[in-house]
């Protein structure tokens, strides 16, 4: 037992009261502090996200274009894609949770830059200052997946502000994902060995990889959009000499890894969660680990799975639906791990918990219905209709935007010192629950019906359907409305959460809540495996 | 608001019957799947739910546990991916006998004509039994020709010619939509299939007058280009004779060959000098680009086969029917990256 293990009797020094001040947080180098940074940042882009969403559904309330015109609605989705995808889902769990935790978890003062990291936050604003700035001007309507030659030539609004927003953020993703690598090679506690890393660790240790390798392609992509828009030089447009599908190659050889950059380190998170709330070591840790590099590696392979139906070669179609079979392997893996993890468990239910079980249903329908559209002959059908707005919803929101939300609620405690009513954590997460499937299920059965996707006025007999999606759409943002609340109410009121509120394995949990600048008063020394929950001596500690 | 709830969308092909076949396949999988998941969480976490201190031993895992659970799911996948394909392959060729309609997606409207002369926008009229070929061009950005009722749809991209294929089986009226966002009026880029008994069909295309077939209005606009001057009916012009010519293997000055099809025929007209025939001299003949629509290269097209077609040896009437030659223009681009001279 360490002096760091006790509980603090009064208001002890910690990361968020050692200094006082802007200055303090504009020029911080403590990865505790730039977590914090990002996690209001991208909560901002999260609400106006959500925001834009709404919109969309309420537009889609009625068959007729009735809310806005048709240019105002395609604005309006396309800077819900970009928002979302760009300045939340990216970053969300890494730059956040990442941030905070990894350099926790493997026993580490701070990552290995502090100063590339504050900068990474830097570039990050900037970005979504173009982004914003496209907003303010007037929008862009390209969809988030700028395809040519639309993007290049025919759309009349600010595609390149927008575009150079997408572009700058993708840097603060490199640099994100560089100092991960780096840390998490170099700065081990000794005794952290490869084999003793927490799986979180491994999650976002295989997303920095797709990061650095994959973010530099849309960066070049997107300048050749800016460039062909400015000056014409013929790359995209067939009018002058370019080549469209080529665009889409590009696009999607980054844009397809960077699903598995949203997804990858929630699940990392569920690893963490269903180890902890079942009190128990992980089932087949090397299988969940590797799965996550192979995901990463297989997952740069099979991006043409998006263009069956551009006129691609069919025997390029062959080896990509085929690939695609193949990437499932590893996440089917990992789902079977967590599940076999809560044998002979001792399971409790906490809101994070909650979280945790709603991931793993809600993934695995995404996973599955991925299957549905990496089969070459289903996929004619269903692609560009509402089967593939449901299916990457299922993923995205039911599978990372509820893993993020399990880590809030998880290491809320370690991050603020304070506890939530965890009631009203269990409440909203039944809401997220039901309003999401609310929201998504029955977009499944409007895509095999035929309804196309980005359509600002559909045909009448899609109403119902759409009406109980929108109806779903306003239970889940009470949903996300309420933890905004209880959580930013337990930052004055809530309980001192102590340093281990929930019991659990891990070094972040041996640190003081919330945690010193530092994190360790002594360089901890590690003698055991993750998740040793049978272990009853603590882990070592000087 | 209307109360009708469609769960299932009418099937008016063979090919939309066997999707739904693999569609309900691959439900069924899933479902099973997940009962299976879902009902072992579900007993664990009340079977297991924690009582007191108790601190369970772990168990560290299992490789055979590990392999049968990603070797299995690997090989029902297989079977998607296996019945995937074949419909895919299915699809993807034309039969010979294939009934010819053009359509030219243009922001926002699609124009259809067939080889009769009828022209109709947005409305697409076939008949039931017999394959129906339909060649695609776009004016402007991409656009995605999609007929749920059929369960296909095909994307259309500009700069080349894509092509799609059914069979219908039922009459009726079915949506027609552009499934690819192509700009403001994307969501009214949609349509009307109008699906008709072969004898309905015959008087409907008759009751349609036209001013000539699409090959005469073809022919009117080779006079009006001045195209005739040079590609004379005899061998004597500045360019080559276009009668026989279309199916043809052509020589090339660049030492290849070069099956004469619509691609062909479509990319020697807005960029002549991509592939110049052997014994022709190169920037003889003005590039095209610009000055004349989707629509009429297709008539041009369809004159050029009324010319007279030859069977080149060993090559099919044109590239696109053979599987994995996709009609892309790939080689054109590479051969001449800066798209002839604007």
């Amino acid at each position: 037992m360490s002096t760091a293990l006790q509980e603090p009797q009064t208001e002890t020094v910690n990361y968020l009261n050692a200094e006082y001040g802007w200055k303090s947080w504009l020029f911080t180098t403590d990865h505790k502090r730039i977590a914090v940074l990002y996690l209001i940042s991208i909560s901002v882009m999260f609400a106006l996200g959500g925001v834009f969403a709404g919109l969309i559904r309420t537009e889609l309330l009625t068959p007729e274009g009735d809310l806005f015109n048709s240019d105002t609605y395609n604005k309006v989705f396309t800077m819900h894609g970009v928002v979302m995808i760009f300045f939340f889902l990216i970053p969300s769990i890494p730059a956040t949770f990442g941030n905070f935790l990894v350099p926790m978890m493997i026993g580490a003062k701070d990552l290995a830059f502090p100063r590339i990291n504050l900068l990474s936050w830097y570039i990050y604003i900037a970005g979504a200052l173009f982004a914003l700035a496209a907003i303010v001007m007037g929008g862009v309507d390209t969809g988030w997946t700028f395809y040519t030659p639309f993007s290049t030539t025919y759309s009349n609004t600010f595609v390149i502000t927008a575009a150079v927003g997408v572009f700058i953020a993708g840097f603060s993703s490199i640099l994100t994902g560089l100092n991960f690598i780096v840390t998490v090679h170099k700065m081990r506690a000794p005794g952290m060995t490869w084999g003793r890393l927490p799986l979180f660790v491994w999650a976002n240790y295989a997303t920095a990889l797709i990061q650095v390798l994959g973010t530099p392609v849309v960066a070049i992509t997107l300048a050749l959009v800016g460039l062909e828009r400015a000056f014409h030089i013929g790359i995209f447009d067939p009018a002058i000499g370019g080549d469209p599908i080529l665009f889409q190659h590009m696009f999607w050889f980054y844009s397809h890894p960077a699903v598995y950059i949203m997804i990858l380190p929630g699940m990392g998170v569920i690893s963490e969660l269903v180890t902890c709330f079942s009190r128990k070591g992980v089932f087949g840790y090397s299988f969940i680990a590797g799965s996550s590099l192979g995901i990463a590696i297989i997952g740069f392979l099979v991006w043409g799975h998006h263009m069956f139906v551009t006129g691609m070669s069919m025997y390029a179609g062959l080896y990509f639906s085929l690939l695609t079979m193949f990437v499932a392997v590893p996440s089917a893996i990992k789902v079977f791990n967590w599940t076999a993890t809560m044998f002979r468990g001792s399971i409790s239910y906490e809101t994070p918990m909650l979280y945790a079980f709603g991931f793993i249903g809600l993934f695995t329908i995404g996973g599955l219905t991925g299957l549905f559209l990496g089969t070459l002959g289903m996929d004619v059908h269903l692609t560009d209709t509402y089967f593939v707005v449901a299916h990457f919803h299922y993923v995205m929101v039911g599978g990372m935007v509820l893993a993020y939300m399990g880590a809030l609620h998880f290491w809320w405690p370690k991050i603020t010192g304070r506890l939530y009513p965890d009631g009203w954590g269990k409440f909203s997460a039944l809401l997220v629950f039901v309003g999401f499937n609310l929201t998504f299920f029955p977009q499944f059965i409007l895509g095999y019906m035929g309804q196309p996707r980005r359509y600002h006025a559909y045909a009448p007999e899609f109403q119902v359907l759409n009406v109980m999606s929108t109806a779903g759409a306003s239970v889940l943002g009470v949903g996300f409305l309420i933890p905004l609340i209880y959580l930013l109410w337990s930052l004055r009121y809530g309980k001192p959460a102590g340093n281990n509120p929930w019991g659990a394995k891990g070094l972040e949990w041996t640190t003081q809540s919330p945690p010193t600048t530092f994190n360790f008063d002594e360089t901890p020394i590690v003698t055991e495996e993750a998740y040793a929950y049978a272990k009853h001596e603590e882990t070592h500690v000087g | 608001m209307s109360m009708q709830l469609p769960l299932w969308p009418e099937a008016a092909s063979d090919i939309a019957v066997d999707i739904d076949h693999l569609y309900i396949y691959l439900s069924l999988v899933s479902v099973v799947m997940s009962i299976l998941i879902f009902g072992v969480i579900f007993i664990f976490a009340i079977k297991y739910r924690r009582r007191g201190d108790e601190v369970p031993e772990p168990i560290h895992g299992s490789l055979r546990l590990e392999i049968t659970w990603s070797i299995i799911p690997f090989l029902v996948m297989l079977t998607f991916f296996w019945w995937g394909a074949k419909i895919y392959f299915q699809n993807a060729v034309p039969p010979p006998n294939s009934m010819d309609v053009y359509s030219v997606g243009k922001q926002w409207m699609w124009k259809v004509q067939y080889p009769g002369g009828q022209r109709e926008i947005n409305e697409l009229h076939v008949p039931i039994g017999r394959p129906v070929k339909i060649t695609l061009a776009s004016e402007d950005v991409i656009h995605s020709f999609f007929i749920p009722a059929l369960r296909i749809k095909h994307d259309v991209v500009p700069g080349h010619y894509d092509i799609m294929w059914f069979n219908a089986t039922k009459p009726g009226r079915y949506h027609l939509f552009c499934a690819e966002y192509c700009g403001t009026e994307h969501s009214g880029m949609v349509g009307w299939v109008t699906i008709m008994e072969p004898a309905d069909y015959e008087n409907w295309l008759a009751g349609n007058g036209s001013s000539g077939t699409m090959a005469q209005q073809g022919e009117r606009l080779f006079e009006q280009l001045g195209c005739s001057s040079c590609h004379t009916q005899d061998r004597q012009g500045r360019g080559p004779s276009l009668r026989g010519v279309y199916g043809s293997r052509m020589q090339l000055s660049s030492g290849q060959t070069v099956v004469a099809d619509d691609a062909f025929i479509r990319e020697s007209i807005l960029n002549p000098n991509a592939k110049v025939v052997t014994g022709y001299k190169p920037n003889v003949m003005p590039s095209f680009q610009g000055q004349i629509s989707e629509e009429g290269i297709l008539q041009l097209v369809v004159y050029i086969k009324s010319l007279g077609t030859t069977n080149a040896p060993g090559a099919p009437t044109a590239a696109l029917q053979l599987p994995g030659a996709t009609g892309r223009t790939t080689a054109a681009l590479l051969a001449h990256p800066d798209g002839g001279k604007q």
